[in-house]
């Protein structure tokens, strides 16, 4: 039985500060090219098959915009 | 079937904080309110909030917040913990708040052995006036005020707060973290943690200072600040327990 993490990620109150893709090992973020109504560039996700749910970018997100989910596949 | 794996703790309130991007004062509000969370003990926390960046801490917390001037927390808390004993006092201070003008009150409430928790988070600059030198900066740091580099005939030597508390035979524990990366960040929790765990247990005075930091108090990005923190202030301000007794 194999698990699937859901990422949920604020991108309208993020800030751009790339501390959760410089410390994500898997480099499931990324810096979007589009800007949000704060004026910053925001993260945004890659590829979430490749996340292992280890919870490195919310233990490093300063503005807590990022919270894990996990769903078990039958 | 969804499980929640990493959520935000509820002692965080609904509200978006206005720190600059990639602010350490974000994560140590999130790990004081895990903290908090975790011993169950929203209810009857008390936190005293300090003058600088994180004056509108009261605004992120979900739990009562106190406000004092400028390095006056350990005497509010001192204050509060005498009048409600039940209650679980903490201070959250900078360093240019606990270490340049609240340096009295800071010394004499770990003197007394007052039996409150203070978090000391230290980014060695005032960030909130947009980055002069403070009595942490270390040697040959370039700031607002020291353009070519603190130097010792002229500024001084910086201060180590947990070295110089570590002498008074009141403090109970100190612990130096840093919040750089995810190792840190938990290892800085689980000082937190104790430090509160030791307030429970009516053991005295415990203070966890916390290498942070202040992108734009440095004139760095977020990523260059951890960079700078991790080779070059961590020699100056080694990590770990201090004092545990």
């Amino acid at each position: 039985m194999s698990k699937k993490y859901i990422l949920k990620i604020d991108s309208e109150h993020c800030k751009g500060c790339e501390l959760c893709i410089v410390n994500c090992p898997k480099r499931v973020l990324k810096l979007s090219e589009n800007i949000n109504k704060l004026g910053y560039r925001y993260v945004e996700i890659v590829d979430i098959s490749r996340c292992t749910g280890c919870g490195r970018c919310y233990l490093m997100c300063p503005d807590y915009l990022i919270e894990i989910y996990e769903e078990e596949l039958k | 079937m969804k499980a929640t794996k990493f959520i935000k703790p509820k002692a965080i309130k609904e509200l978006y904080h206005n720190y600059c991007p990639g602010c350490g004062h974000g994560i140590v509000h999130r790990l004081v309110a895990e903290v908090v969370d975790e011993l169950n003990i929203r209810d009857k926390t008390i936190g005293i909030a300090p003058v600088g960046c994180a004056v509108f801490a009261y605004d992120y917390w979900n739990f009562d917040v106190s406000e004092a001037p400028h390095g006056r927390p350990p005497a509010v808390a001192t204050g509060v913990k005498r009048v409600l004993p039940d209650r679980i006092v903490f201070t959250y201070q900078g360093d240019g708040d606990l270490a340049a003008i609240g340096t009295a009150e800071i010394i004499h409430a770990a003197n007394r052995s007052e039996n409150i928790t203070v978090i000391f988070v230290n980014n060695t600059v005032y960030g909130m006036t947009s980055g002069q030198m403070a009595p942490t900066t270390i040697l040959g740091q370039k700031t607002l005020t020291t353009p070519y580099g603190r130097e010792i005939y002229k500024d001084g030597y910086p201060l180590k707060v947990c070295e110089l508390l570590s002498v008074i035979e009141g403090t109970k524990y100190l612990a130096r973290g840093a919040v750089t990366n995810p190792k840190n960040v938990a290892l800085t929790k689980s000082y937190i943690k104790k430090a509160f765990v030791n307030q429970i247990e009516n053991k005295g005075f415990s203070l966890v200072e916390i290498l942070s930091m202040c992108p734009s108090g440095l004139h760095k990005s977020p990523v260059e600040s951890i960079e700078w923190i991790e080779n070059e202030l961590v020699k100056y301000f080694p990590l770990g327990v201090i004092k545990d007794v």
